[in-house]
């Protein structure tokens, strides 16, 4: 387990890691080969970035520092990639935060 | 027979529909016969893919909301976390809907538990794919929304009215719910009778029933007498609106072929959910006020530009008419509008109000001169009384399209227009001829000149929008518009029915805004004219 790429980014999303976003998050690693696992603090518990179950059920909120990690063929694009999404703020362009 | 029995509710979309009924529950919870492990797992998986494909069908016609919900249901089906508990326990012995519903109840007890709403909200969503997947298994699948059935529950997910097939009528009752719910905004602008809070509906084997969305009845297998009237009277109204569904897709034309401009009201942007843009011509009043709610944050700029945004995208090369804020009155907002005003109508409220808070009309204005450069926007001002109302406004938003500018943001300068409601402007438009259009709100319009309150039922009789008094103000206004290049319009709720069609036509008006569910029907009433 030493070849890990890892990195940590701030959600800044308003309601933090809800349905919408964790819809785009889980999506996005499908698209990797790579086991890619997140977590709520840099020493784990880590969970399946692929699973909404389990990225819906960190309750990540707005604000705290997602910590991601992959390995395989593509781990490094794998994190590059999920980082960039966070900070894009998951490419939210509705709204209704609140109702939705 | 059974004994007829009647509940009265709340009204949540008007309409009468008499016809069979289908209780919701009774699809989710219908016991199966139970085969063995192999069986159930291959039945098991046969329902999640058919769910998975229901929804993805759905996700296209939906928007906004109504889709992300849906997307969120596919993608919990298709994660194996969520899948394997109950192929677990199917592999054990246990019946398919048995394991399926146990799993997913499980996962829903960690959403109840949450201390944030949000989270929590999710937990119906659960719910309704928990139950999709059931009705699948029950072999209910795609006819679960029978088509011209009235559907009965305690509550009833937006998936599912917009999965539902309302070509041959139908009608919503419910045990719970509200007249300001999701699923009751899509019924209005679907024209589907809806009634909620009817309390205990016991299925005991009612067979038809009628529901009467105007008056919040429910009338269970209604008696000889009875049926026979609620028949009648709901297959006049099933007849009138056949004969205007035939009316939608034709453009919006009177007998001499001339073509008039029918427009939509918009209040909640999940109507444009059920809506084709193309039985319209454009968006003629979008109230901002959905995105102002009572004991919630204000809005801020990124929001509200996402908001109008996705109405400018739905409308694509359609005008969309987007009304600044419009509270005060009957529409109070804790913080913004003021308290203990003796006349709330004649008091702060439209433009004054937002005049006077320019942090919010600014940061609105810049939202939608942000949001201009996305569709055919025009901004229209509500409670205009004189001139400089609307100077103030036109330099506020010159300033905000200048500082926008100079940020190397991209905007736009919309068309500022104005409402026309209030007396004084209808009596003398020229005094507000610097307005890009001129958009008639009959309601506070007749409400002031008649000096009827508009929520007052003691004196609503002489709330008369056909009164000379109101159509002379009407033709007026378009008059001086017609002779001096100003488009006008009305958006009241008078040109939603068809009885005041003819008048309003006949004072020179070209241009209508009406309610969705209101396009066919008055499109068949220009027809005649």
């Amino acid at each position: 387990m030493s070849e890990w790429s890892s990195n940590s980014v701030i959600i800044r999303h308003e309601v933090g890691l809800h349905a919408r976003p964790s819809v785009k998050l889980t999506k996005l690693a499908k698209g990797f080969a790579s086991t890619i696992e997140i977590a709520n603090a840099p020493d784990g518990p880590w969970i399946d970035a692929k699973s909404i179950v389990k990225v819906m059920a960190m309750k990540a909120k707005q604000d705290s520092t997602l910590y991601m990690r992959a390995h395989g063929g593509d781990a490094a694009a794998a994190v590059a990639a999920l980082k960039r999404l966070v900070e894009r703020d998951f490419d939210e362009d509705r709204v209704d935060a609140a109702s939705g | 027979m059974r004994q007829a029995v009647e509940l009265k509710g709340r009204p949540a979309s008007d309409g009468i529909f008499a016809g069979p009924v289908f209780f919701l529950e009774d699809a989710a919870a219908k016991r199966r016969e139970a085969g063995d492990a192999a069986a159930e797992t291959e039945a098991f998986d046969t329902a999640v893919a058919a769910a998975i494909a229901g929804l993805t069908v759905l996700v296209v016609s939906a928007e906004g909301d109504g889709a992300d919900m849906l997307s969120f249901q596919i993608a919990l089906l298709d994660d194996d976390a969520l899948l394997q508990p109950a192929r677990a326990l199917i592999a054990h012995g246990r019946p398919a809907d048995e394991a399926w519903r146990k799993t997913v109840d499980a996962e829903i007890v960690g959403y109840e538990m949450s201390d944030d709403d949000y989270f929590r909200a999710r937990a119906a969503d659960l719910k309704d794919m928990r139950d999709r997947v059931l009705r699948h298994l029950a072999g209910h699948g795609a006819h679960l929304a029978q088509a011209g059935a009235i559907l009965i529950g305690d509550d009833v997910p937006p998936s599912l009215f917009l999965e539902a097939d309302w070509s041959k009528g139908g009608a919503i009752a419910l045990r719970q719910g509200s007249p300001s719910s999701h699923v009751a905004i899509l019924a209005r602008a679907r024209g589907v009778p809806m009634v909620v809070g009817l309390g205990d509906i016991r299925p005991n084997d009612h067979a038809e029933a009628v529901v009467d969305g105007s008056t919040g009845l429910l009338v269970l297998s209604p008696d000889g007498p009875a049926k026979k009237f609620w028949l009648e009277k709901a297959q006049g109204l099933a007849e009138r609106r056949e004969q205007e569904q035939h009316f939608l897709d034709r453009p919006a034309q009177l007998k001499s072929d001339e073509r008039i401009e029918l427009l939509i009201n918009v209040a909640e942007p999940q109507e444009l959910d059920v809506l084709d843009p193309q039985h319209c011509d454009g968006i003629g009043l979008m109230r901002s006020e959905f995105l102002f709610r009572d004991g919630k944050p204000l809005p801020d700029e990124e929001t509200q530009y996402r908001a109008y945004r996705r109405l400018l995208e739905w409308a694509g090369e359609k005008p969309v008419t987007i009304r600044t804020l419009d509270i005060g009155g009957d529409k109070p907002i804790t913080g913004l509008t003021p308290e203990g005003e003796r006349n709330p109508f004649l008091g702060l409220r439209g433009v004054r109000l937002t005049l006077a808070r320019r942090d919010v009309f600014k940061t609105q204005l810049r939202a939608l001169a942000r949001s201009a450069v996305h569709g055919k926007l025009k901004i229209m001002v509500p409670m205009i009384t004189v001139n400089a109302e609307l100077e103030a406004t036109a330099r506020l938003l010159d300033e905000v399209v200048a500082e926008l500018a100079q940020a190397g943001i991209p905007a736009e300068r919309p068309p500022l227009g104005i409402m026309v409601e209030v007396p004084a402007v209808a009596l003398a438009p020229e005094l507000l001829r610097e307005a890009a259009f001129f958009s008639i709100g009959s309601n506070d319009l007749v409400q002031y000149v008649m000096a009827v309150a508009r929520d007052e039922t003691s004196v609503a009789s002489l709330s008369d929008p056909a009164h000379p008094a109101v159509l002379r103000l009407i033709a007026h206004v378009a008059r001086y518009g017609a002779e001096h290049g100003i488009p006008v319009s009305l958006c009241g709720d008078m040109a939603s029915d068809p009885r005041f069609v003819p008048a309003l036509i006949a004072q020179g008006l070209r241009t209508l805004s009406v309610s969705p569910a209101a396009i066919g029907r008055v499109k068949a009433a220009l027809a005649e004219i």
